[in-house]
Order: C-alpha cells, then structure tokens, then sequence
C-alpha cells in the first residue's frame, strides 16, 4: 500500500534550508530509495515516492514557515540537477500507476503554480547542472529559471527522440503557455535529445538568467531576495494525520473512507465539526485538518483502490457549523493561514475534480453540504437528494439535520478549478444568470425541490423510491465501460474556457496517456520499453 | 587570394575543393591559435622544438622531422585510407554498408560523442602547459612538445568532423571547444579528469601512460565505428597516440631505474633516496593509485545503457571487434560484482551490450598490467623486492557502482574510519606534491638530465641523446 503522509525527518531525497524569507529545497535522490523495487534512482532521477516528499515539503514551507516569501528548487548534487522521472520505474510500471504518478506529479507542478498565484509564495529553479525531462518541467513550474553557464550543462526535454513518450507533466504546455517559447523553437527544442546549452536556453526563453558557476549562487540568492515577500509570521505544526487503516477502509478525525471491494464502491464520509473553531488550534483547526484528511483519502483511493470505480460521497452534521467555519474563512481571508487553508481545500477540490471514479454525491437526512462541503457534491458527477415531504425545510416543524443543502460566500469565487471557473459557474456552463440566482440562497437551507429547481441537485427521490434509486444508480453505474467513463466524466466535468491547467490535465495528459498505451511507446518493441537495452524500437509507421 | 590550403593545412580530405569546410576552417583556425598562444605552452611561443609534423598518411609522410616554431606548426587533417567497401562491424546494423554520412537519427549521439572526445585533447595541453619549465631534459621538452602539438591535432581532427558532417551545430560546438577550459571553475571541461592539474612531470609521465591510454581504447573503439569518416581519423590519430604512450611508459620505468641505481647507494629507505635527490618508490606506487584510478572512471559506469545503444546502433565498438566471435551481444550477459551497501558484496548479471564499458575497462587494465611488471622487472633486476600494483579497479572511483565506495587498493570495504585514514597513505599527500615539485628544476643544455630520471636509451629520430631538440631561442 502507498501512503502520501511524511515529514522531514523522514525524507530519503530533499532537503530543505531555511534562511529568512528564502527556503532552498536541494534535491539529492537516494539511488537505492526507489518507493518500489527494481529500480535504481541514478542521476537524481525521480519515482513517487521522491515527489511524494516534494509535495509535503511544500506544505511544510506553506504553513509551517509563512515567513519564507520565496522557495529555491536546486539539486545538492554536482553537475547534476535532475533527469527527470525514471525510465525504468515507467518502462515497469503498469499502466495505471503510471497514469496516477504523473496525476500526482501535475498536481504538485499545478500546486507550485497555485501557491504563486494565490498565496504570493513564489518559487525559482536553480539549475545547477544537467537538467533533463521532468527534472526541466519541474523548473518549468517555478516564476523564475536560473541555470548554470558552463559551456556544458543543458536542458533538454529529450522525451520523443529517446523514449517515444511525452514531456507529460506539463512540459509541452507551459512551454509555449506560460513562457512563450516559439512554437517552432519548441519542436527543435522537445526533438533534440541533448537539449541546448545555457546561451541558446535563455535566446530561446526556456530559462531567464544565467551565469558562470562562479557566480550562480549570487544570481540565486539575488533572485530569491528580490521575490521573497514574506507571507506572515508564526507558523503552525502539521502534526502527523491522525489515520486508522482497517480491512474495509480509513478513518481519519473528520473523514471515514469506506470500501466495499465487491461491490467497486467506496463512500467518502466527512463530518462538520462540534463548532466552527479558530486557526488557534493549529493544524486542529476543522478546515485545515479536513482538508489534510481529505487530501490524504483521495490520494490513498486513487493508488491502492484501482477497481473501486465508483464514490459516494456523504456528509454529516450540523450545517451551521460549516457555515460558522465558512464565516471565519470569508472574515479572515487576507491571514496567512486562512489563505493557505483556503489553497489546500482548492488543491484537494481539484484532486477530486481529475479523479478518475464516478463520483455521486448523497444527500440523505443528517447530511450538511454546507458551503465548502457542498463543494463535494459540485464536484460530483450526480448528487441525489432524498425528497422528503414530511420534514420539508420550509416547514415550521423542521429538525436539525434537515439543513442538508446551504451555500454560502465559499462557495461563490474561493475554490475556482482548473479551468478557472468556480463549480456553480462551471455547473452553468459560465451562464451568468442561474448563478446570480443563487446568491439570493445564500446562508438558507434549501429543500429538496428548491435545490432541484436552482440545479443543484440532480434527481430527488422520495423516500419510497430512494433505497431502489440509490442502488439501481451505483450498480449500473458500476458496470460501464471504466474507460469510457473515465473520458466522459473528464470531458463533462470541465465546461467553458481552456486553461493551462485543464490543457495539461485535459490535453497533454490525455495524449501522453494514449502513447503510453500504443505498443510504439510500451510493446515489447517498443521505444520506453527497450530504452537502455541498446536496441532499436520498431514503430508502426502509421500516423494516427 | 588563393591559398594554398595543402600548403598551410596538410590534408588529405581535398580541403582545397571543399568550399564549407573552407569556410568553417577560415573562421576557426584564427581563434584555435589565438587559444594556443593564450593556453598552450605560452612561454615557449618562440621556441623551435625538433617536431614530427604529419603531411600524409603514407609511411614517409606522417614522420617529417624538423625544428618548427609551435604556433606555425603545421596542424594537419588526415583520415586513414579508405578500406573499399567497408561494412559495420558490429551491433544490430551488422554487415551492412558502413556509412558515408551521418545517420539522422545518430546526428546527437555522434555529435555528443566527438564533443566528449574532442574536448579532451585541447583539455590535456591545458593541464601540461606549464610543465615546460621544469623539463629535466630537452629531450624531454620535446616529447612534451610533440605530444602538446599531435594533441593539438587530435582537436582539429574531432573538429574537421564537426565542422564537415554537423553543419551549424558543429561548428558552434567546434568553437565551444575552445571555450572550455580545463580548471576553470566556470567553463571546465567536460570531463573531472581533464580537470586535474598535471604539475610535475610524474604526474606527466603518470598521465600519458594511464590517461592516453584510456583515449587510445575510446579511439580504438570508435576506429570500430559504422560512421566510416569517424572511423578513418581515429585510426590515424591511433599512430600518433602511439608515441604519447611511449613518452609514459618510458618516463615513469626511467624514473624508476633512477629511483633503483639511487638505492643501490642508500639502501631502500624511502627518506634516504629522497635525501639523494630519487622518487622513491612509495611515492610512485601513490601517483600511480592517484592516475589509474583516476582514469578508470573515464570508461564509465559498469552498467551504462548509452553504451548499449552505441554498441546497437554501429556507433562505438569494442577496441579490435574483429577479434570477437559474438558481434551481436544481444543475448549474452555478464557479472558484475558490486558493493550490496551492508559492507559486502554481491554480484549482478546485466546485459553483455549494457556492460561494454566494463569489457572495454577491463582489456585497458590489462594493458596497465604490462607496464606494471615491466617497471617491476627493473626492481627485480637491481636486486629489490618488486611491489608496484595496480590499485583494484573498486578502489577511489567516482563513477559506476563502486562509487565513493570505503574500498583499500586491494579492494577490500572498510569501516568508514579506517578508510579515511587509510586514504592519507595511499595517495599522494601534500608533502609528497611538494617534495616531487622540488625536483622539478629546469635542465636546458644539450644531453644533461636531472637527478631524478635515467636517461633515455636513445634520442629521437636516431638522432643522439645531445642533440639539440629544442632551440629555446
């Protein structure tokens, strides 16, 4: 099983400096340290397991140290930065564990981008050596690239000419996207294996400074000084997630994951909390260790749960707790750390958004998707709600629990996806009006037809029908094609304007994810199959 | 203004009808002697050694003695003769034509290779450029010289490839091969070896015999190549490379009968022979730890797959792959022992293509052997116990699996403690750089030689042991 929990006392492969509003996070990959065996991690190459440590390190410089303004991203290996993923961990990985290590690689990239933007912590490669393939699209993710000028070193995205695969992490996408690279430099740059020399990188605007060795880390330092604006002061321990892992699934604090292996069907439960609380409770704080919780869960689904397609999610409380914690949030939103929390239930949103399961949220009495937790029903695919005449909330005679359906001023700009879009305007299409109807609910519970007629919610059953409903709805669904639902569920989830984030997601992945299935790129004859045999591929000439 | 391209760039490659390669050369032969009169032997502009100068491939040609000052030496452009219908030798392109161009999708890997290469040769007249001043002989400036000025050559050599099969890349990698320089913290050279001061002529003699020795088998390996232009010059620079070994291989076993006549006088203690003015033999077995393992690493790591795909693809062979049964080596394996990380060792078996460095190592280390009982039979001879060795091949290493490894020069793991100690006695310490340093004291008069050296069996040329070979002017 592949856990995503760490800390730094534990890392195998970075490690990180602080030094006032700088932290300088080194790369030195442990070649024996591979999370599975079978491969050696030579030349600072990377697998899961070393980006597994990458993601937590920064969540650590987010809120542990909200002083640092500005994050270094450099190898602690001479001449070396990084090159890139393993060929042989992919060349033996099965298909899908290929898929999921460059899901959770974009999302870290994605992450780095989403820091930047929202929480102004801003990030500078420096490559001090050789610097190829994913070790170059990890660069690509920072503000700024720095690199190295000794007549030698290059950076290269050597992907098509030596393995017949893509720069899949978003390499081909950012480099015309984010730094305006030519296009027609691009296709000389991605087909020449050796990549170019620090000169030609910054002629081409694949890198934006460079310098002799003598004077790179002055450049660095420079760099780092002049883009570190620290984010605030007094940083929070993210002490260990509090996690049982059972037979039949996890259970957190706040979030119990339930898996039903025959069936295919895992149920996501969160629960609100007691009361709302304060950031005083450090990583306690609701928010904050929901969202950890959560993250965690996703994660742990989508690489150890391949065959349980299907998620229900359900949610359970008291509403107005959500609402209170909602209120917080709004209130405080300029506070360092309501601003990172903020940021990790947008990360972990967007997680749930590129899952690769039916996602069917479950509105049934008890439930409180309230502001942020009606997010997970946005996100889903379908949500049934329980039509309930007896216990209507517009009725005097209603109970707590019956507050199942409440949007607030979270759910209205906080939590935008890929595409940019929050889930209500993503849900419309980027119509304005249903949304704008919307704002006149905010903070009333909405009744099983309100919600049905604003579209919040996908059918109502009533309580005669919803036992047969919910049931027939996760069995059929449980036995469709799961790629063609997988590509479904992809295209419908994301309406309106492409990003680069849904190019990478959408397109470049979408791509990458073919090739690694043509026998071109994985038949025995293949080019990532036989990389470093020697041996030649033998492709199938035919463009498709 | 015609120029008489034959006159001025000996050449066997019809220069004066090839207009590119004119073009290239023009740009590139002013600003290569700008980097020989700025990194070259400077001080020594004006001297007029007794040089070999290459004018054609034939016997007579290539051996053209005279006194020629070195900036107007007459850098050269020679591919051996062309053998007809020549076909690759090896790998999955077996048998079929070798050929006459570069092969578009060879185009980085050959281009990387010859840079690799190229870059070792100006590298190596860098690191040497100051040993002039401490020469213990003119005989000896002038193999110095001879070696710094075919050197010289074997760039122009890598540099005729780029600039006539690589286009506009080959020419700016030709340029940024006189950019690089060795030691410079900012643009080293390519390779950590080429980046080591060579300041004594120990470390001289040491050099040509362990480091040359490396760039004969990387010649003798792509001499195999299916690229036949690549083919045919390294086969020519492998007759020049000839000489460099012979400068080593003579230099330290004329060191060593020096070192031997000396303790037949004091007896055997090393501080006495250093007292009467000889390297005594600890010292020498340091350097030599110092150079050969130093050189090992230049093969590269024991599993390599870009060897693989060289051997593959017809790019680089083994040295005499005619000599082979198997040119395929798609099937085979071989072991290769390694460190396991709990202070053992355990052994692997890896593709036979992946472990080409690893074969191509190991006949090098035979070679050094030779050398190796050949001094030891001058010890012998004068009546001492004759314990030069080879260090193990796991011992000092920076690349492949025995990497930063606690080994001894036996090859055994240590505890990381006794290790560190140990290194302080198996390499050459400061005191021992700077006690050989001070027997580097310049002799310049006709048939003299320092101290700490025999004199060669013969001069140069068979010319006698006084002759003039440089005129310092």
């Amino acid at each position: 099983m592949i856990t995503f929990d760490t800390e730094p006392s534990r890392y195998k492969h970075w490690r990180i400096d602080y030094d006032g509003a700088v932290a300088t996070l080194s790369l030195d990959v442990a070649e024996d340290g591979g999370i599975v065996p079978g491969y050696q991690l030579k030349l600072n190459s990377y697998d899961l397991g070393v980006d597994i440590e990458l993601s937590d390190a920064l969540n650590r410089v987010r809120f542990e140290h909200p002083e640092v303004g500005a994050v270094v991203i450099t190898s602690a290996r001479e001449r070396i930065f990084s090159a890139g993923a393993n060929i042989y961990m992919l060349a033996s990985s099965p298909h899908a564990f290929k898929v999921n290590f460059c899901k959770f690689t974009n999302e870290t990239r994605n992450g780095i981008e989403d820091s930047s933007m929202h929480s102004g912590l801003k990030f500078i490669a420096a490559i001090n050596g050789a610097c190829a393939g994913g070790g170059y699209e990890l660069a690509l993710a920072c503000d700024e690239i720095a690199m190295v000028d000794d007549r030698s070193t290059t950076v290269s995205l050597p992907e098509v000419p030596l393995l017949g695969v893509l720069p899949g992490t978003g390499g081909l996408t950012r480099l015309i996207d984010k730094r305006r690279v030519r296009r027609d430099l691009a296709d000389l740059f991605c087909t020449t294996a050796e990549g170019v020399r620090a000169d030609r990188a910054r002629a081409w605007k694949l890198v934006d400074a460079i310098a002799p060795p003598n004077r790179f880390g002055a450049l660095v330092k420079e760099r780092a000084q002049a883009l570190a604006k620290p984010r605030g002061s007094g940083g929070i321990a993210l002490t260990p997630l509090p996690r049982l892992i059972g037979a039949r699934g996890y259970r957190y604090d706040h979030v119990e994951v339930t898996i039903d292996r025959a069936a295919r069907t895992t149920t996501i439960a969160v629960t609100a909390p007691d009361d709302a609380g304060s950031p005083a409770q450090g990583a306690a704080w609701w928010p904050l260790a929901m969202a950890r919780e959560l993250d965690d869960a996703i994660l742990m689904l989508r690489h150890n749960e391949l065959e349980t397609g299907t998620i229900l999610l359900r949610t359970r409380g008291v509403a107005q707790t959500v609402l209170d914690a909602d209120a917080y949030l709004t209130a405080h939103r300029d506070h360092w750390l309501v601003r990172e929390t903020i940021g990790l239930l947008r990360r972990t949103l967007s997680r749930l958004d590129v899952s690769a399961r039916s996602l069917f949220a479950i509105v049934d009495p008890g439930s409180c998707f309230a502001g942020t937790l009606l997010e997970l029903a946005l996100a889903a695919d379908r949500t049934y709600m329980l039509q309930d005449p007896a216990r209507d909330a517009s009725r005097e005679d209603r109970q707590e629990g019956d507050d199942r359906i409440v949007l607030s001023e979270m759910n209205f700009g906080s939590y935008p996806m890929a595409n940019g879009l929050t889930r209500l305007a993503n849900r419309f299409a980027g119509e304005t009006a249903p949304v704008e109807k919307l704002k006149v609910h905010m903070g009333t519970p909405l009744a099983a037809a309100a919600a049905l007629e604003l579209g919040l919610v996908t059918v109502t059953p009533d309580d005669l029908d919803w036992d047969d409903e919910i049931r027939l709805a996760v069995e059929e669904r449980t036995k469709l094609s799961p790629d063609a639902l997988t590509g479904l569920e992809a295209s419908l989830r994301f309406a309106g304007p492409e990003t680069m984030a849904t190019r990478i997601f959408a397109r470049l992945s979408a791509w990458q994810n073919w090739i690694f299935n043509r026998p071109n790129a994985t038949g025995a004859q293949g080019a990532l199959k036989l990389f470093g045999t020697g041996s030649k591929p033998k492709f199938d000439w035919e463009r498709v | 203004m015609a120029i008489d391209y034959l006159e001025r760039i000996p050449n066997n490659v019809d220069l004066a009808g090839n207009r590119t390669l004119q073009r290239a050369l023009e740009h590139w032969q002013p600003r290569f002697l700008d980097w020989w009169r700025e990194m070259g032997p400077t001080d020594f502009l004006a001297s007029e050694p007794y040089l070999r100068t290459a004018i054609s491939v034939d016997r007579a040609g290539w051996a053209s003695f005279g006194h020629v000052k070195m900036p107007d030496y007459r850098w050269g452009i020679f591919l051996a003769e062309p053998e007809p219908d020549r076909r690759i030798g090896f790998g999955d392109e077996y048998g079929k034509p070798a050929w006459q161009q570069v092969p578009g999708e060879l185009r980085s890997t050959l281009r990387r290779l010859i840079v690799t290469q190229g870059d070792t040769e100006p590298a190596s007249v860098e690191q040497q450029r100051l040993l002039g001043h401490t020469a213990p002989s003119l005989y000896d400036l002038r193999n110095l010289f001879q070696v710094n000025v075919e050197e010289g050559r074997h760039l122009w050599a890598m540099v005729y490839l780029l600039h006539a099969y690589f286009g506009r890349d080959g020419r700016e990698e030709a340029e940024a091969l006189l950019e690089r320089h060795s030691g410079d913290a900012d643009r080293p050279r390519i390779l950590s070896t080429f980046n080591e001061p060579i300041a004594d002529w120990l470390s001289f003699f040491m050099f040509t015999f362990f480091t040359d020795r490396d760039g004969k088998f990387q010649l003798k390996s792509f001499a195999e190549s299916g690229f036949d232009p690549l083919a045919r010059t390294t086969r020519f620079m492998l007759t020049e490379e000839g000489h460099h070994m012979f400068v080593g291989d003579s230099g330290i076993a004329r060191i060593i009968r020096r070192t031997v006549e000396v303790m037949q006088q004091v007896g055997q203690d090393p501080d006495r022979v250093r007292a009467a003015g000889a390297i005594d033999l600890p010292t020498i077995q340091r350097y030599l730890n110092f150079w050969f393992s130093s050189s090992l690493d230049l093969f590269g790591a024991e599993s390599s797959s870009n060897v693989a795909s060289y051997f593959a693809s017809g790019v680089k062979g083994r040295p005499d792959e005619t000599k082979f049964d198997d040119h395929s080596c798609r099937d085979g394996a071989m072991t290769i022992v390694q460190p396991d990380g709990k202070g053992g060792i355990t052994s692997e078996e890896i593709p036979l293509r992946n472990a080409m460095n690893e074969i191509v190592r190991n006949a090098y280390t035979r070679e050094c052997e030779i050398g190796v009982r050949r001094w030891n039979g001058f010890i012998a001879a004068a009546g001492f116990k004759a314990g030069l060795a080879l260090p193990s091949s796991r011992f000092r290493r920076r690349q492949g699996v025995w990497a930063n490894q606690p080994v001894d020069p036996a090859g055994n793991i240590l505890p990381e403690a006794v290790w560190t100690k140990g290194m302080a006695e198996w390499l050459p310490s400061e005191a021992d750089r700077l006690f050989v340093g001070s027997l580097m004291q310049r002799v310049t008069q006709p048939g003299k030689i320092a101290g700490w050296i025999a004199p060669p069996d013969r001069g140069v040329n068979e010319l006698p042991l006084d002759y003039d070979y440089v005129r310092l002017n």
